[in-house]
């Protein structure tokens, strides 16, 4: 198993370890329950250094990305991030990605841990573009900040005034480290993401300085688990759950990322016959008020018959109601639906909603 | 981890305690923290007796679900009613008040075939 360059951290910390995507990764430290409210309330930080990072790199970077990816990379300048997908030619989700424009002929393209080998191999069967590709996912450290402490956080540590929005980065000196400093995460709440390269010695330095500059405001170590749930209250796609090579981004609700009057891209032909023939199916958010626990692979009823099933559920610690996202038959799809969570046999009435769950005050 | 004695243990991870002809039971001091956070237990409220070694009912945890088997057979006398709102208090208190519940035990002799403290914890670390 592969090992991130904060696991001796993890270790000292007691996490509870498991194999995911490859790697030994933190799925709790103490509770997922604490640490998603620690997120949600103040500040927390995830070592997501398992995350792939691609660079691209030439005069053609930007048609590669233009081809590879659904959205529409010409919009970005230096310093902006988007969040984007790759497709196959039929329309299926090879990964879903940030890109990162670094200048005008360098990119990087951050992919999902389980997904490294074969976004990489993609990349390189369809660089018709003579770019140059270079998978650095293994020298990259990735922590994730997160919360609405976490901007006075990293203030205290950072050598320049924080004031990147959403969906922006710059280059920063952190804790001593020169490393990217993006204003982006996966929790919905405020959040930075530092990317930064270096031995086990200085990840351990970045993360203890960034509990020490949190220690006012209670920060915690936050697990995989409470990851999952994070981006669950806010319906965020997991690749592998809610999205994979069997699914579209239309279907799935991704059609804001994909643009489909670009120009030409991998799966475009594909996504406009499924635009033009309609959907058959739609990821949909759904809260139950019963006591119940929708999982990942359930069925999904109306009136007797199964209309589809789930494909992410927790209890929400927010909410401290069931939520799921789910495919469900285009007919049936529509907001103030019902349909039923079947759970081991029993049907559990369950409402369509809108996203995200936890709504932001 | 604590496994008390004087309790016996089966292989899924339940505990029975046996005062006269009643058992309480409910989950160890392991398979809680296995399970991690414990979001609600789900036994059926009109459930009247249990069999040695099938299901009673469903612990649901963030991270998983898990059966409850039952160490006996029996009547059942009461089910916690704390856990319809607090469950969590098994990840507190697993052999305490996070017990689950509490049975009339019809076949005592069933008790022989489970585990005490010392052979659950060797099974553990096999």
């Amino acid at each position: 198993m592969k090992k991130t360059k904060l696991f001796p951290v993890h270790e000292k910390l007691g996490a509870k370890i498991v194999e995911f995507a490859g790697f030994a990764m933190p799925v709790q430290y103490r509770s997922i329950i604490e640490e998603h409210l620690a997120v949600r309330n103040s500040v927390g930080v995830f070592d997501v250094s398992h995350m792939g990072e691609v660079i691209v790199k030439g005069e053609k970077a930007l048609d590669f990305v233009q081809y590879i990816t659904v959205n529409n990379a010409a919009k970005l300048t230096p310093g902006r991030v988007q969040y984007s997908a790759m497709c196959y030619p039929d329309g299926g989700i090879v990964d879903d990605l940030l890109v990162y424009k670094i200048s005008d002929d360098e990119f990087m393209l951050v992919i999902n841990a389980s997904n490294i080998e074969k976004d990489f191999n993609w990349m390189n069967e369809n660089n018709k573009f003579g770019v140059e590709l270079r998978n650095e996912s293994d020298e990259f450290s990735l922590l994730a900040v997160q919360g609405p402490k976490s901007q006075e956080t990293i203030q205290k540590i950072i050598d320049k005034p924080l004031d990147i929005e959403y969906y922006h980065y710059f280059y920063a000196n952190v804790a001593g480290v020169d490393m990217l400093v993006s204003c982006t995460g996966y929790t919905g709440e405020l959040g930075y993401e530092l990317y930064f390269k270096g031995d086990e010695k200085t990840a351990e330095h970045v993360w203890n300085t960034v509990f020490e500059a949190g220690k006012e405001f209670n920060i915690q170590p936050a697990g995989l688990g409470a990851r999952d749930s994070l981006r669950l209250e806010m319906g965020y796609c997991l690749y592998g759950n809610d999205i994979d090579k069997t699914t579209n981004p239309l279907e799935a609700g991704l059609g804001w990322i994909t643009k489909l009057k670009k120009g030409e891209f991998i799966g475009r032909e594909a996504l406009l016959k499924v635009k033009e023939e309609g959907l058959k199916r739609k990821l949909v958010p759904m809260v139950s008020d019963e006591r119940a626990f929708p999982r990942h692979g359930y069925d999904l009823s109306k009136d007797g018959k199964v209309v589809g099933y789930i494909t992410s559920g927790t209890v929400s610690p927010v909410l401290q109601k069931p939520i799921a996202l789910g495919y469900v038959d285009v007919q049936f799809a529509n907001e103030g639906e019902t349909v039923n969570f079947v759970i081991r046999g029993k049907e559990i009435p369950a409402k369509i909603v809108t996203l995200p769950f936890v709504k932001k005050s | 981890m604590n496994f008390p004695e004087g309790l016996k243990y089966t292989k899924d991870h339940e505990w029975i305690k046996v005062e006269g002809n009643v058992g309480t039971i409910g989950i160890t001091d392991f398979a809680q923290s296995e399970l991690g956070d414990i979001v609600f237990v789900d036994v059926d409220p009109d459930l009247e007796e249990v069999t040695f070694g099938e299901s009673f009912g469903t612990i649901e945890a963030v991270k998983t679900v898990s059966d409850l088997y039952s160490p006996c057979t029996g009547k059942v006398l009461e089910i916690n009613p704390k856990l319809e709102d607090e469950p969590q208090i098994i990840n507190g208190d697993p052999y305490g008040e996070g017990w689950i519940i509490k049975v009339e035990i019809s076949d005592p002799d069933e008790l022989n075939k489970l585990m005490d403290s010392a052979a659950y914890k060797a099974q553990l670390n096999q």
